[in-house]
């Protein structure tokens, strides 16, 4: 492992610092073009090698419960309700109710006015940021989309973060990032993170979704994970599920890839969630092996590695049960949130 | 335990049922073999398989008039589309038991199952597949109208993809109508029985393909058999030299596919992680017992350090071991004597100063193994620069400018396959038109395809193998009167077999071919 100066930098002095002055359009440019490229045709066989890894007896036992453990339960719908988070919650809380040792989900991941009612429900389990519980997620800045003034995505942020919420799903502009405009993209993000900043100093948790359906290339994906990450992103995130095509293997590879190589070069982990599109067992354990043998098995912890589903819950608890019982149950054997 | 130490997953050898001594098939029959049986064993574990006949000069005698009486009586009769259907046919039965024959070749090789499962035997059937669509169309091979078969062809191969070397010498020679007798190597002779069953079971014509097994002797004795009209052989320049002698002045046709020591060029706008994933899989696919191996690395020196650093990293992640467990990605070494010599050169690049790393794996007790090594300050003139290793180790050079890449590349009296790694197309394609290699990859490598020739430069041979040019190889221009313009009864012949019925029994897909 590299030990670099820049691991004793503060964020911002490392980022100006390895760009090699602001963080200007052309500055931007010069540092993530000069990054290596991605040969989709390899990075595509490397997926499809890692997802051939035969997960067997315990190593599946212990991968299946850590599966639950990372997930961001989430509902993020125009019809969602108080009612609904509070089903969500309760489901976040005892996902299995017939067995009272299935983990606790990381996270339940809302729309912004939704945050309240999350974190009234999670009462005394809520985590609060804490690894003890489960957290609040909020996405933000105008999410799906993020088709709106800044001032309205800085309030959104402001508001979610105001209620209570100890994460935040923020989206980037795919629109500024595609015409070239990586400083604006950039400072976008620098002002989010300043707006998760609590009344006590503290910051919430902050998630970039790069919308990766809609960067189109796994060299645009790699740009915007460097990017996302000099910009102070705590975690860098596929996809809001909005978009086809959402998480999909080699593209979480490339952003494993991307924090990978900042921990080596600055000694700081960065966390990673797909999102969108896992919904089976067997595809999160495709996610796993993946996350371990490339970043490394430390990071399959809540903090580093999130998946961000709502029906994958369902799948993985059905095979936790068959793992314990021997026998396949049925939908009806599992609460449907 | 970590997650990482994944639990076994190994594959189940219940599909395999295996006889406790394997004769050799001549005439479309096991027959006892006149020498002293010798047995296959396990390399992974050094325990025995089973016991393999040899052949003497009398059975190489027999398995070539046998093949030469097929020639003449059936299979030079038949039409290009008959032919075909028979090929067709094993490609099915292959198919059908891919299972079966990868284990049986993860048991004889020791190489680990996800590559014969998911490499070896698909490429086998993709092999057959492909030169059955040949058969019927051999105007279009490029050796001009009506073209002719050889005759009877004599194939050698060797251990490094036993049943995969098979269908590259086979499928090609019965598509262009020539008929076969083929033997396997010393130490991995059992596909090629199974496959032998398959022939039994598919009522290919007897005679058509036999398989003798045996030591170099065999092999001897069958390319100086005054019998045969082709000889094929891949393996070893050595042998690949004894043999050239043996044919020279006799009118017999002969295709060499010999060693190799691979360049793999890595310019420093490459892709970076992708290169790594390259460099691992030229030089520890297959535990390095490949001719075409990226054996060499040379590496543009201004990312040396770095591409150093993430490949140690990445081969830190192999895991050696059980050959059949499914996350297996380094299986054993194929024999003790090519682990003698793979441990004699790697020896002799630490004494010349070049340094050794090891990935570290825990070797097991039993068995041949070799982790995972490479060797960094190599200069051209270190034997492990020259010499062909055959085994999983890479020797790493650097250049600074294109000339200099494409100098140490060809500097090499091998000239079988190269990579180049670049994210620049324009400088891919100038680098690899002055690359002496028969093969040449960019941004990638080991990647085999039916339709692609495979072949040589200099001390690697001469001849091609796979597409049109493999087919070219078991064809001459002129026609042979009585050969291909057959009369409307011979078309309407359906070939003689004797076990038909059984057959038919047995395999889901025989339907009579020749109908």
């Amino acid at each position: 492992m590299t030990s670099s100066p820049l691991a004793t930098y503060q964020p911002d002095q490392r980022a100006l610092a390895l760009i090699g002055g602001e963080a200007t359009d052309a500055n931007l440019r010069r540092y993530l073009h000069g990054i290596p490229g991605i040969d989709a045709v390899g990075l595509e066989a490397r997926a499809a090698d890692l997802g051939t890894r035969s997960i067997k007896t315990s190593s599946k036992r212990w991968a299946i419960d850590t599966i639950i453990g990372l997930i961001d339960l989430t509902t993020l719908e125009g019809s969602d309700t108080p009612g609904k988070v509070r089903s969500l919650v309760a489901k976040a809380l005892v996902p299995d109710p017939n067995d009272p040792g299935c983990p606790r989900v990381a996270a339940v991941c809302v729309y912004g006015d939704m945050v309240g009612d999350a974190v009234a429900a999670l009462g005394s389990a809520h985590a609060a940021g804490g690894t003890e519980g489960v957290n609040v997620a909020a996405v933000a800045t105008a999410f799906p989309s993020g088709r709106a003034a800044l001032a309205i995505k800085l309030a959104d942020v402001r508001d979610a973060v105001a209620a209570g919420a100890d994460e935040i799903d923020m989206v980037i502009d795919r629109g500024a990032f595609l015409a070239g405009r990586f400083g604006q993209v950039y400072d976008e993000i620098v002002a989010v993170k300043d707006a998760c900043r609590r009344v006590d100093g503290s910051l919430a948790h902050l998630k970039v979704i790069l919308e990766t359906g809609e960067l189109n290339t796994y060299d645009n994906v790699r740009r915007a994970s460097w990017l996302a990450i000099l910009a102070g992103g705590d975690f860098i995130k596929t996809s809001t599920g909005k978009v086809a095509p959402a998480a999909t293997l080699p593209v979480t590879l490339s952003m494993l890839e991307v924090v990978r190589d900042w921990h080596r070069l600055t000694g700081v982990r960065i966390g990673v969630k797909p999102a969108g599109g896992i919904r089976t067992s067997k595809d999160a354990i495709k996610y796993l092996v993946t996350v371990g043998e490339t970043v490394g098995e430390e990071w399959l912890t809540p903090h580093l590695f999130r998946f961000g589903a709502s029906s994958l819950l369902n799948d993985v608890l059905l095979q936790r049960q068959k793992m314990t019982t021997g026998h396949y149950s049925g939908p009806d054997y599992v609460t449907i949130d | 335990m970590k997650f990482l130490d994944y639990a076994p997953a190994p594959e189940s050898k219940a599909l395999l049922s295996l006889k406790s001594d394997y004769g050799l098939f001549i005439n479309g029959e096991f027959t006892a073999g006149r020498g002293t049986p010798f047995q296959t064993i396990n390399p992974a574990t050094e325990q025995q398989i089973a016991m393999i006949a040899t052949a003497n000069e009398a059975d190489v005698d027999d398995a070539v008039s046998a093949a030469r009486l097929a020639y003449d009586g059936v299979w030079s009769r038949l039409t290009g589309s008959d032919r075909g259907k028979y090929l067709f046919r094993i490609a099915r039965l292959v198919q059908e038991r891919a299972r079966e024959l990868a284990v049986a070749e993860t048991l004889d090789n020791g190489k680990p199952i996800k590559e014969t499962r998911d490499v070896d035997i698909p490429l086998v059937a993709a092999w057959f597949f492909y030169y059955a669509g040949w058969a019927d169309k051999l105007d279009h091979a490029g050796v001009g109208p009506n073209p002719a078969a050889l005759g009877v062809a004599a194939q050698v191969i060797p251990w490094n993809f036993p049943l995969m070397m098979l269908a590259w010498k086979i499928a090609p020679a019965l598509a262009a109508g020539n008929t076969v007798v083929l033997k396997p190597a010393e130490t991995t002779s059992l596909t090629a029985l199974l496959f032998a069953e398959i022939l039994q079971q598919a009522d290919l014509p007897d005679g058509v393909v036999n398989i003798i097994t045996g030591d170099g002797g065999t092999g001897a004795a069958l390319v100086n058999h005054p019998g045969i009209n082709k000889v094929a052989f891949t393996g070893s320049t050595s042998v690949g030299r004894a043999i050239a002698r043996s044919v020279a002045g006799t009118d017999k046709k002969l295709s060499l596919e010999l060693g190799g020591k691979g360049a793999n060029i890595v310019f420093d706008d490459a892709p970076i992680d992708q290169a790594v994933e390259g460099i691992v899989r030229g030089i520890f696919f297959n535990q390095g017992h490949v001719c075409c191996a990226g054996s060499r690395l040379l590496v543009q020196e201004s990312i040396h350090d770095e591409v150093i650093d993430r490949l140690k990293r990445r081969m830190q992640t192999l895991r050696l071991g059980d050959p059949l467990d499914k996350n297996t990605d380094i299986g054993a070494i194929n024999s003790a004597e090519q682990l003698a010599r793979i441990r004699e050169l790697s020896d002799l690049g630490e004494q010349e100063g070049a340094q050794r790393w090891s990935s570290d794996c825990v070797i097991p007790q039993e068995g041949f193994w070799f982790a995972p090594t490479i060797f960094t300050n190599v200069s051209t003139s270190h034997r492990i620069a020259r010499d062909e290793i055959f085994g999983p180790v890479l020797s790493v050079l650097t250049f600074r400018t294109p000339a200099e890449a494409i100098a140490k590349a060809n500097n090499t009296p091998y000239g079988l396959s190269a990579g180049i790694w670049s994210d620049k197309g324009s400088r891919i394609l100038a680098v690899a038109d002055k690359l002496r290699a028969g093969v040449i990859w960019a941004n990638t490598f080991n990647q085999f395809d039916p339709s692609s020739p495979f072949g040589g430069y200099k001390e690697s041979g001469y001849g091609r193998e796979g597409g049109r040019h493999g087919l070219a190889a078991y064809l001459k221009p002129a026609v042979r009167s009585g050969s291909r313009s057959i009369n409307a009864a011979d078309q309407q012949a359906t070939p003689v077999t004797k076990k038909s019925a059984s057959a038919s029994k047995k395999s889901a897909s025989a339907e009579k071919a020749a109908k």
